[in-house]
């Protein structure tokens, strides 16, 4: 049984498509999930793509988050599903509370298009699961609001708690403590701003981002194996 | 009875400005000497109509910290004004 990723589109989201392709060409089945159902269905995995929902209006994620799918999406996370925001489904999940921080205009005012180098700097999330301690991957990144911002006590709970999956190798935006990608406590949920989904096939530049996905679809699997077992 | 509010949103005290750190840098170009501590941010007008003044300022709070503004990096500020006057 393949593992069934659940992919949110918001009005104004646009990479729902390029994560669908990922996850299936990764042997995963993709299902997009539409902002206003307030139910998952049987999903293994949920992840929010990029794209400026809601247009972005007021701040980005500032009205997603009311969405009906985001309380059944916060169940599901509630429950211990994994759960992915990519650039823009990470600016959701923070306005939603899922995540700590927020994410700020870049330091230097500029919408950045460009690929990136981070590392890999916890293998507790359930997108790092598979990937290797410190390993160095090149991504994507396409944003103008990606500066992750945090007050000192937050930042010094992720980093007490190794929470911070991620850091760029050159900060490109102003992140604090160059901050790519954050979990929750349990590694359940994550967001990142570089774009996975679109680091999987080397025709269109490079696979660093196949290893991120993998991890997500196996630990979707594992968690719906421990469902079965225990339920 | 009918109130125009005024929520002023600003970023928190610490919290990076990179839109006010480039006005200041350009204001000395201009030839505005003196100028610091540039910090932008955003203000939200509207009307509502509310039982009294302290039930327009509760309504607006509300809608401030649920929507207008991200209290993780930003601070609302409100304030009412009886009529049509602008505030």
């Amino acid at each position: 049984m393949s593992t069934r990723v659940g992919v949110v589109v918001f009005p104004g989201s646009n990479c729902e498509h390029d994560v669908a392709h990922a996850v299936e060409q990764l042997g995963g089945e993709a299902e997009l999930v539409f902002h206003d159902q307030d139910r998952l269905g049987r999903l293994d995995a949920v992840v929010l793509p990029g794209g400026f929902a809601h247009g972005d209006y007021l701040r980005p994620g500032a009205l997603a988050r009311f969405s009906p799918v985001m309380a059944a999406v916060t169940r599901f996370a509630a429950e211990g599903g994994p759960v992915v925001g990519i650039c823009n489904g990470f600016q959701v999940l923070t306005e939603a509370g899922l995540l700590p921080g927020a994410l700020q205009k870049n330091a230097g005012l500029r919408f950045l298009c460009t690929t990136v180098q981070v590392a890999v700097c916890s293998t507790k999330s359930v997108l790092t699961g598979g990937a290797q301690p410190q390993a160095v991957l090149e991504l994507p990144v396409n944003h103008f609001e990606g500066n992750y911002t945090c007050d000192p006590a937050t930042l010094e709970m992720l980093r007490a708690q190794d929470r911070i999956v991620l850091r760029y190798v050159e900060n490109p935006n102003g992140s604090v403590d160059d901050i790519a990608g954050v979990s929750n406590e349990a590694g359940n949920v994550v967001g990142l701003m570089p774009h996975p989904e679109r680091a999987c096939d080397a025709l269109t530049g490079g696979t660093d981002g196949a290893v991120l996905l993998r991890s997500r679809l196996s630990s979707a699997a594992s968690a719906a194996g421990a469902l079965i077992r225990t339920g | 009875m009918r109130f125009s509010v005024l929520v002023e949103v600003r970023l928190r005290p610490g919290i990076a400005d990179p839109q006010g750190a480039t006005i200041e840098r350009a204001l000395p170009a201009l030839g505005f000497s003196g100028v610091e501590k540039v910090r932008v941010g955003k203000a939200v007008r509207f009307e509502v109509v509310a039982a009294d003044e302290a039930a327009a300022r509760d309504e607006a709070t509300s809608m401030a910290e649920r929507l207008l503004a991200n209290p993780v990096i930003e601070d609302a500020e409100v304030t009412v004004i009886s009529g049509n006057g602008r505030p």
